[in-house]
Formats: C-alpha cells, sequence, structure tokens
C-alpha cells in the first residue's frame, strides 16, 4: 500500500481513477480529501478537513480519528467510515452509498438525504446525533444506535422535522423531543429488525471490527413522515 | 341626480328572484311577486345580488352617464355637492379612506432575503417562531435573596401570530360578528377587541380571548365587563374619525343591543368626542390605574389612539401613564360611520405614524417598556411584516377580517342595511352570517397570513418574530423622498 | 465607496481561542499556529487577537490601544486624554515591517487612570467613565479609534490574514492566560483596520463568525441604552448587547446567552416548572436581544472566556480540553495542531454556553 504524507504531496494524486488503495498521513485540516473519487481506498490519519469525500462517487473513504463539518455532502456512491466523531452537515443531500460514523454526529445529520432508482443512501451514526438529524429526509436510511448512551435522547431536538419519505430508525424506545405533529413514530418488530436493519449494521459492525450483536441490541423505534399530512394542502394558487 | 351604478340582467335570466331577496338596499325588487325592478340609484355596488345568481345573469357596473369631466371637480365632489345642498347635511360615510391621493407606504417598501452569506430558513419544516408577548417590561431586573431572578414582568397578552382582531362594537356590527371574532381569535390563540358596545352574555366564556373596550360613552362598562377579559383597551380615538365621537342611532339600539349598552331601547347612543374625564395626559394615567385597581392588576392596559400629526410626543405620554401597550390605527382604518370629510382628511397614515412613535420612544429609551400594535389599513401579511419591521410589536385587522366574513368594502356600514349581514341588526340579514362558518373563515385566513409571515421571516433568515421588529434593514423604500426615507427610517432600494 | 460604518458589510471567519485555567500564561506563538490552520476561511481582509494577562506591571490601569490616521488625531486625542486621565506610559506598540501588512495607521498603546477629581464630578464609576470618554473619542475625533481599552489585556488586529497580522505585531514577543483570534472574510474590497476584529469594550472582547439576521433590531435596541454602533458590524453589536447585558443589568454570562441565543418555546416547554419560567421571563424581557441567524463566538474578559453558538447552530464551534488549558475553535484541525492529543473534545450544543474561568488560586 502507498503511504502518502498530505503535508508533502499534496492532494494531488489523491481522488484520481484507479490509485488503488492509498493511506495519506498527517492530515490537519486539509480539505476536499477524496472528493469525487471513483474507486480506490483511501486511509485518512489524523484530522482531515472540511468536505471530505464530498461528491464520493464509489471509492471508499476511512478515516481513523474525527471528520470536521460537511463530510460525505452530496455523495452518490461508495463508502465513508469515520472511526472518531463527525461535525455538523454530514451526508448532506447524499443520494446513495453508505457512511457510517461509530462515534457522534453534530447538527443536521442526513439533511435531504435521498434514494433515487437503484440508489439508496445509508447512514449509520453509532453515537448519537445533534438536533435537526434527517431534516428534510427525502429517501434513503438514517439508523442512529446511542451506544454509549443507553437510556438518554440520542438525537436532540427537531428530529426529522419535514422529511417526506425515507426512514429514519433509532435504537431506543423513547421519542425524540418535540417531534413534529407531521411525523409517525412507530415501533419496529422483528421482522423488520432482521430483514432491514441487520444486514445494514452487520456490515456497520464489520467496517470498524465491533461485535454487530451490541448494536442490535434492544428494542428500535422508527420515524417516518405522515403521508396524509403533505405540505401541498398550505397553498392556495392565485 | 346622476345615478351611481346601473344594473343589468342578461338573456340567462330565469327569473327566480333570489336577487330581489338578496337586495338589501332596495336596488331590485319584485313588486309583484314575479317580475324584477331595478332602481339604480339604491344599489351600492355590494355584489350580493350577483354573488347569489343561480345563472350568472347579473352585471353591476358604474353607470356610463356621467358629469362632464373636469379634472377639479370630479365626479364625487359633484354628486356631494348636490347631495349637500338638497339635504344640508354632514356626508356620513364608513369604511376607511378610500386613499387616492394620500400614497400607501406598504405598496413603496420592499423586503429582504437572506443569499450566501447568511442562510435562509425553510419555515414549514424548521421552527419559525411567530408568538408575540406583549405588555409592559420593567427597566431592569430583580434578583431574590437567593441569587435567582424573579419574575417582575407585569401581566402580558401571549399571541400565538402577531395578528389581532380591531376593535369593531355590537352595535356597528352583528353579534353573529363578535361570535365568530371571538371564536376564531380563541381557536387562534389571538384576541379580538369588543368595541365600545359592551360584550354580550353570550360570549363571556371567550374571556381569556377577549379585549374590552372602555370608551367615552362607557357603554356596558361595570365591574363584570372589565373582568370578563383578557385585557382592557382605553379608546380615546380611532384612524377613521380622530378627534371625533359616536352616534349610534336609536333605531339600531334595539333588544339585546340595548342591553349590552345598557341603554334604553330606541335612545341614541351617543360618544362623546373626548373622555370626559380626560383633558390632560395625566388624566389618563388616572383613568389607567382605576383601571387596574379594578381588575386587580391582572390585565394589561391598552391606551387606543388615532395616528394624528404629533403621534410621537403623544405615544411618548402613554408609554409613561403606565399604560402597558399603545394601539396606534392609522388614517386608512376602518369605521362603521364617520363624517367623510374626518375620514378622508384627518390623521396620517399608520407606516409613517409607527415609524416616527418607535424612533421616538428609542430616543427617549422606553421603547422596550412598552408594546405596540398597529392598524388601519393592513390588508394582507406583507403589510403586517412591513408594520412589525417598522417597529411594531403586533398589528390588528378589522376590514381585513370583515372581509373574511363576507364585505365587499360598499362602504355603506353607516345604512345598517348590511346585504352580507355584517354592519347591520336587522334580524332577516343578521342570519346571513353563520357564526361557525365565519369563524371557520377568520381561522383560514389567519393561519394562512401566518404561514405567509413566516415563509417572509425564513428567507430573511429570521426564526422568531422579536428579531424582525424594528429591523429597518429589512427594508428598502422605492419611490419615495429623502424626507420619506427619513422619517421611516430606511434607505432606498440599491443603496 | 462607503467605509465600514457607513455601510454594513457581511462577513464569514474563522475563530480560535486559548484559556489556561490555571493562569498560566503562554506565548501569543500557539494561537498564531491554530488561527493560521484555518487560512481558507478568511480572506485576507482582517485578522486579530486578543489577549489578557500580558501587561501584569500595568495591571491596575487600563491599557488603550489607539489608530491613528494622522498626527493631528493623535495629538487631539492626547489632548482629550490629558484633560481626563493621568496617563502613566505611552508609546508605539511595537511592529515589525512584513510586505503583506500595508497602509498601517499609527498605533499607540497608554495606561492611564481616570483624574480623581474628573471621575467624582462624573458621578460615574471608572468603568462606565473610561467607556463613556472611549466612546467619545470614536465618535467626535475623526482620524482616532480606540481599538481596545481594558485592564491587563489588549487587542491587535490589521486588515489582512491572521498569521501575518501575528507577525506584524510580533504577537509572540506577549504573553497571557487568554487568547482569542480572528481571520476575516469581509464581502466587501477596501477592508478598513477598525473594521476588523476583535472588537471590544472595556475588557469584554468579542470575535464572530457568521451573519446575524437579527442585526437591525439589535441595533436599534441597544442603542437606545446609550451605545453608538459606529461599525455597523455584527462583532460590535454582539459586544454592546453582552455589555448591557452583563455589566449594566446584572445578568450573568449564561443568563445573558439564553438572551441572546434563547432555546425556542417548543424547547422552553418540555422543561421543568422552574427552568421554564425563569427562560420564559428572559424572553419576554429581553425580546430585542434576541439574535437569529448564524454566529459563534468567543467572548474575552477578565479572569475568563465564553464560547457560544447560535440557537440552530447555524456556525461550526469545537470545544477541547488538555490539562487546564481549555481549547475552541471553528475547526478541529486549528485545535490538534496546537494539541494533539486532548483530553475531551466536543461540539457544543447550539445555544450552549461555554464558560471557562480562572481556578480560585490563580486569580489575582
Amino acid at each position: 500500500m502507498k503511504v502518502l504524507d498530505i503535508r508533502k504531496d499534496g492532494l494531488e494524486d489523491i481522488g484520481k481513477q484507479g490509485i488503488g488503495e492509498v493511506t495519506i498521513t498527517g492530515c490537519l485540516g486539509e480539505r476536499y480529501i477524496g472528493c469525487g473519487m471513483k474507486d480506490g481506498v483511501l486511509h485518512v490519519v489524523g484530522t482531515p478537513g472540511n468536505a471530505l469525500a464530498s461528491y464520493l462517487d464509489g471509492g471508499t473513504v476511512y478515516v481513523d480519528g474525527n471528520a470536521q463539518d460537511a463530510a460525505a455532502d452530496t455523495m452518490n456512491a461508495g463508502l465513508l467510515a469515520v472511526k472518531g466523531s463527525a461535525g455538523d452537515a454530514l451526508a448532506y443531500g447524499m443520494r446513495g452509498g453508505r457512511v457510517y460514523i461509530l462515534g457522534d454526529a453534530g447538527y443536521r445529520a442526513g439533511v435531504h438525504m435521498k434514494a433515487y432508482e437503484e440508489k439508496k443512501s445509508i447512514l449509520v451514526i453509532g453515537g448519537r446525533s445533534g438536533s435537526f438529524l434527517g431534516e428534510y429526509l427525502a429517501g434513503g436510511i438514517i439508523i442512529v444506535l446511542g451506544l454509549g448512551y443507553e437510556g438518554r435522547n440520542i438525537t436532540g431536538y427537531f428530529c426529522g422535522n419535514g422529511m417526506y419519505a425515507g426512514t429514519i430508525y433509532l435504537r431506543t424506545d423513547k421519542t425524540p423531543p418535540n417531534l413534529s405533529d407531521k411525523l409517525i413514530r412507530r415501533s419496529v418488530d422483528k421482522k423488520e429488525k432482521e430483514d432491514i436493519l441487520r444486514p445494514i449494521i452487520s456490515d456497520f459492525a464489520s467496517a470498524f471490527s465491533i461485535p454487530a450483536e451490541k448494536c442490535l441490541e434492544g428494542s428500535f423505534i422508527a420515524i417516518e413522515a405522515d403521508k396524509s399530512k403533505s405540505y401541498s394542502q398550505l397553498y392556495a394558487a392565485v | 341626480m346622476l345615478r351611481r351604478y346601473r344594473i343589468r340582467k342578461d338573456e340567462s335570466c330565469v327569473s327566480c328572484l333570489r336577487c330581489a331577496r338578496e337586495c338589501s338596499f332596495g336596488a331590485i325588487t319584485a313588486e309583484d311577486g314575479q317580475t324584477l325592478s331595478f332602481h339604480h340609484e339604491r344599489c351600492v355596488d355590494c355584489q350580493r345580488c350577483v354573488s347569489f345568481c343561480p345563472t350568472g345573469a347579473l352585471c353591476i357596473t358604474e353607470d356610463e352617464n356621467r358629469f362632464r369631466s373636469n379634472s377639479v371637480f370630479r365626479q364625487d365632489d359633484i354628486r356631494e355637492i348636490d347631495l349637500q345642498a338638497r339635504t344640508g347635511g354632514v356626508l356620513l360615510s364608513s369604511m376607511g379612506a378610500p386613499s387616492e391621493s394620500v400614497p400607501i407606504y406598504f405598496d413603496k417598501l420592499l423586503l429582504n432575503a437572506s443569499q450566501v452569506t447568511n442562510p435562509s430558513i425553510d419555515p414549514l419544516r424548521e421552527p419559525m417562531e411567530t408568538a408575540v408577548f406583549i405588555g409592559q417590561r420593567k427597566e431592569g431586573i430583580d434578583r431574590g435573596s437567593d441569587g435567582r431572578i424573579v419574575d417582575n414582568l407585569p401581566p402580558h397578552l401571549e399571541l400565538r401570530t402577531p395578528i389581532m382582531f380591531s376593535a369593531m362594537s355590537y352595535g356597528a356590527i352583528s353579534l353573529n360578528v363578535h361570535k365568530a371574532l371571538a371564536k376564531a381569535a380563541e381557536t387562534l390563540g389571538t384576541y379580538w377587541n369588543t368595541g365600545e358596545g359592551g360584550l354580550h352574555e353570550s360570549l363571556y366564556p371567550y374571556k381569556r380571548s377577549t379585549i374590552v373596550q372602555v370608551a367615552s360613552g362607557r357603554f356596558g362598562v361595570h365591574e363584570t365587563y372589565l373582568n370578563t377579559a383578557a385585557a382592557i383597551e382605553i379608546k380615546i380615538g380611532q384612524g377613521a374619525k380622530p378627534g371625533i365621537g359616536g352616534h349610534l342611532t336609536g333605531r339600531k339600539i334595539i333588544g339585546d343591543v340595548s342591553k349590552t349598552r345598557m341603554v334604553p331601547e330606541g335612545l341614541d347612543a351617543i360618544s362623546p368626542a373626548p373622555h370626559h374625564d380626560i383633558y390632560s395626559i395625566e388624566d389618563l394615567a388616572q383613568l389607567v390605574m382605576s383601571l387596574k385597581e379594578a381588575t386587580g392588576y391582572r390585565k394589561p392596559v391598552i391606551v387606543k389612539v388615532a395616528a394624528v400629526h404629533n403621534i410621537a410626543p403623544i405615544a411618548s405620554g402613554i408609554a409613561r401613564s403606565g399604560a402597558d401597550i399603545i394601539s396606534i390605527d392609522g388614517y386608512r382604518g376602518g369605521t362603521g360611520a364617520a363624517p367623510k370629510r374626518i375620514r378622508d382628511n384627518v390623521g396620517i397614515p399608520i407606516e409613517l405614524a409607527i415609524a416616527a412613535v418607535d424612533q421616538r420612544l428609542r430616543e427617549e429609551r422606553i421603547r422596550d417598556r412598552v408594546s405596540i400594535i398597529a392598524s388601519g389599513g393592513i390588508r394582507n401579511s406583507s403589510d403586517a411584516v412591513k408594520t412589525i419591521a417598522l417597529g411594531a410589536d403586533a398589528v390588528s385587522v378589522g376590514t381585513a377580517a370583515l372581509c373574511a366574513l363576507g364585505c365587499h368594502i360598499c362602504a355603506s356600514c353607516h345604512t345598517g342595511r348590511c346585504a352580507w349581514g355584517l354592519a347591520t341588526q336587522d334580524p332577516e340579514l343578521t342570519k346571513r352570517l353563520d357564526p361557525e362558518k365565519g369563524a371557520e373563515r377568520l381561522v383560514n385566513l389567519v393561519n394562512a397570513w401566518t404561514r405567509e409571515i413566516q415563509e417572509i421571516m425564513g428567507g430573511m433568515g429570521i426564526n422568531s418574530i422579536e428579531a424582525l421588529r424594528g429591523n429597518r434593514m429589512a427594508l428598502r423604500g422605492v419611490g419615495l423622498n429623502a424626507k420619506e426615507l427619513d422619517i421611516l427610517g430606511i434607505r432606498y432600494a440599491g443603496e | 465607496m462607503k467605509r465600514e460604518g457607513e455601510i454594513r458589510i457581511s462577513s464569514g471567519c474563522a475563530i480560535s481561542g486559548i484559556f489556561c485555567r490555571d493562569g498560566r500564561r503562554i506565548s501569543g506563538e500557539a494561537i498564531r499556529k491554530s488561527i493560521a490552520v484555518m487560512h481558507n476561511r478568511s480572506n485576507g481582509l482582517g485578522g486579530g487577537f486578543a489577549a489578557y494577562g500580558i501587561y501584569p506591571q500595568y495591571r491596575d490601569y487600563f491599557a488603550l490601544h489607539i489608530f491613528y490616521d494622522s498626527q493631528e488625531a493623535r495629538e487631539e486625542t492626547e489632548r482629550f486624554l490629558d484633560k481626563r486621565f493621568d496617563i502613566i506610559n505611552l508609546s508605539k506598540i511595537p511592529t515589525r515591517q512584513i510586505p503583506a501588512i500595508s497602509d498601517a495607521p499609527l498605533i499607540w498603546r497608554y495606561f492611564v487612570s481616570p483624574l480623581p477629581h474628573m471621575l467624582q464630578d462624573s458621578q460615574l464609576d471608572e468603568d462606565e467613565y473610561t467607556s463613556r470618554s472611549m466612546i467619545r473619542i470614536n465618535d467626535s475625533i475623526t482620524g482616532a479609534y480606540v481599538v481596545s481599552c481594558g485592564k491587563d489585556m489588549g487587542v491587535f488586529k490589521a486588515v489582512g490574514y491572521p498569521e501575518d497580522v501575528a507577525d506584524f505585531y510580533r504577537i509572540e514577543e506577549y504573553e497571557g492566560y487568554s487568547w482569542t483570534a480572528h481571520g476575516r472574510y469581509p464581502t466587501n474590497t477596501p477592508g478598513w483596520w477598525a473594521g476588523s476584529h476583535p472588537f471590544s469594550l472595556l475588557d469584554l472582547t468579542v470575535v464572530h463568525n457568521g451573519e446575524i439576521s437579527s442585526y437591525d433590531a439589535n441595533r436599534r435596541a441597544v442603542e437606545m441604552y446609550g451605545y453608538s454602533c459606529n461599525l455597523l458590524t455584527d462583532t460590535e453589536v454582539i459586544t454592546y448587547i453582552l455589555d448591557y447585558l452583563t455589566r449594566k443589568q446584572g445578568l450573568t454570562l449564561k443568563e445573558s446567552s439564553e438572551v441572546i441565543a434563547a432555546p425556542f418555546w417548543t424547547t422552553i416547554a418540555i422543561k421543568d416548572e422552574e427552568e421554564r419560567k425563569r427562560l420564559s421571563y428572559l424572553r419576554k424581557m429581553f425580546s430585542s436581544f434576541l439574535i437569529t441567524g448564524p454566529f459563534s463566538i468567543l467572548v474575552g474578559f477578565s479572569g475568563g472566556m465564553m464560547a457560544l453558538n447560535d440557537r440552530l447552530k447555524l456556525r461550526s464551534l469545537v470545544a477541547a480540553e488538555k490539562g487546564s488549558t481549555v481549547y475552541f475553535s471553528s475547526e478541529e484541525a486549528a485545535i490538534r495542531v496546537i494539541e494533539e492529543s486532548p483530553d475531551r473534545i466536543r461540539a457544543p450544543r447550539g445555544g450552549e454556553a461555554v464558560i471557562v474561568s480562572l481556578d480560585k488560586e490563580s486569580r489575582c
């Protein structure tokens, strides 16, 4: 595996097609690492800067520390796996691929994530998320496991505000505080847990080499849009 | 005399006579019970007949016959001279000043929006706060011996949206209108205002959404009335007729109107021009405090004044009188009846008045001590937003509320023959308004405006209405001169 | 083209702060290094630093940092100061000529204390006396601008990238227990030295990232209480609001943060009754001082520092701790560059004030 020091080698070679597997060391706030990467595997050591893996288009990016703001912005395909935590505005407008954060996510994670044809965006947060998780969610799946926060609020305020498609799964039996009346909260039954959550969560666990069973322990709730309360009812044409 | 409107019908008329039954002005009759006859001169263009014609056969237009045009003596000038020559009377009118030559400043103000440097906010999905608390504030905080802050605020009104309903009295409008307003205010989490004609007992359950008015006539004012309210408003004046009292003819003082006003049936109800217990500002303070005394200091007291030339110092005086809220009614404010010359020539537009008052109270460092309600010609949500950005805490609407209930602004309220059943006491007419349906329409209207206010605020990146109050950088002017910009405290578009 | 102060200019930014709770004084080198990491959050049109504990030998005197456009402005200002203050020491602030920083004004430093009889006649306390005098200089002496006027602290700012500003002011030669820094991205071209951050009043300094949408509502409210917003910047109005709420209204910094970044009514509604009442009171009482729109701020004051985000957390802010040192920054990397392995690192929630102060034994 090639090893690059970002302070010496810069970003030039990173993100181009056919790079194979590369480790980048010495990261300290450098932006746009893995931006638009179509294939190959990046191992990022240090603290990468904002807009990490934005437009990621099939490549794989592993981060051993924390990610800053706007990681996986408008991601289309591939995998971003962060061993630490992520900053604000994670996976904004993501259309496809997988984003796994072992630690916490900041405010506005998964805002306006989507699904389109065979693409289905998946965001899994191992710890807890800040407020406005999955705001305007338009498709895809967000899972918050709340590992280490058992029995506590794991989503902050205004979870799922304005979402109109997709599903937010939370490993808790507590309804998030001030949940919008345009959303439905339901319990997840055994079948849904096995069919939908197990495959994703097992993949998440294996990405960080942690036991999947621990992540699947206990009950999950799902948050979805109440289709009977569409926003189009609010308008009157002149 | 030349008539003003002409009534026509086309061949689709099936002679169902519905129009004759609907017309309350005697402009369409069916004297023999079969044939329609049109009395064009009685028509006020209220459009009731047109709205109810099942075949769409009717059409009301301005009459083609007209006086020879003259740029000085306009059609109405000649018509009014003739009327006064015939009758010797003071011209009586209703609704707000038509405002042809006095600018509507709202239409010359443009609103701002965020682009790049800060984010706009989606109001349908993100929290967008329109709740307003109005009332008096203290100069500073107090702490208890344990160091905790003690709540030293006098009572406040809590509005879920910064839109209230203006004072319209029972007598000027029907009980059904009061019912619709009260019900709507309760659903909306805002307030309606009894006006000066007392509060009908059937509306006592709406106490928490009611503002009761105390005007110079003191009709229906008693201890229970004062305590069946969330707040008390002292009416000094109104925008349509500053300096003028009121006169409800004995014809309308019948049945429950008489009972509610506590004046004998058939006797005129006169509201004196001033409160004869207020000849100076210190007397106002006395009335404010006596009302607070009578209600155990549990309710805010509002003082309502018309926007007149020296409104800024007047407001400053009111702010120091112990009043909690100042309500200012502008030049274009409506009325059930007012002398036309007064309505059209006295007072100043609400936009200039609010800008001047807000600025003056800030210069005197007392703007935060009182709240301001603005009214007088607010037609839609953007007018409301502009009023708040100029410095008001909340707005109140009268004419717009009546429009929601069917009013077509034919400005004939003073006749007592309102075909829509609003400004009348004729039981045959008042039943035309179903208070339940009326309340629903008012709720829809205010909800729609509130959503629009949220849209506008969201565009500006403002998520709470208090951050809009007095935020004049949210406004730019077009077609205004330097003096107007100066008084409004805003810059020209492009600046 | 209008200068800042004649027109309102929006601005994006980076902020960074270091606070030694044990009162240990560290050189300006660390804060320079931290803010430099976020070079691309600024555009070279403004940078600056606030430092506390840098003038221990003059601890009891107000330290004035003043920009002058001309010698005349300096002479006029010194005449003004002479009449009102006892000037203990005056000197040019030492700078280093570097190509990246040009058009420097005359930059002077004074250590002063109010003349006792003038102070007595004014019936003001010495803070109010001094702050009014400084506002007077900014308002009425053309070409003079007071950059900072607190005790045992100072503000160093210029037009340029923050790391260049640091070099210009030889920031590494100062030692303080508390440092904040700012890199600015204003949306106009000429840039003005006084318009850079930090902004300060007495010992209160503010660095800020974001553009607030409630600006004019806040400005017009705070101007009621004797403040005059000359720069039309967010930072200026935030500083005055904090001064008003803490010094004149007697609110604590936490309470002040609950005014300017008040929780939403829906959030207040789910608190317990006592907390609900307290938060409602603060919102109702001080509704004119709610700040909306994005901001993250670092507030420096004698003996402490506060970090605060707007209630929606529209700007990023990271806090970290290592031993008795506390770090704040717009980006984690700006902390890691000076402290590779903090004991704790986290992002404060929107509207959550993080307040640090000197440990008791290290206070003087």
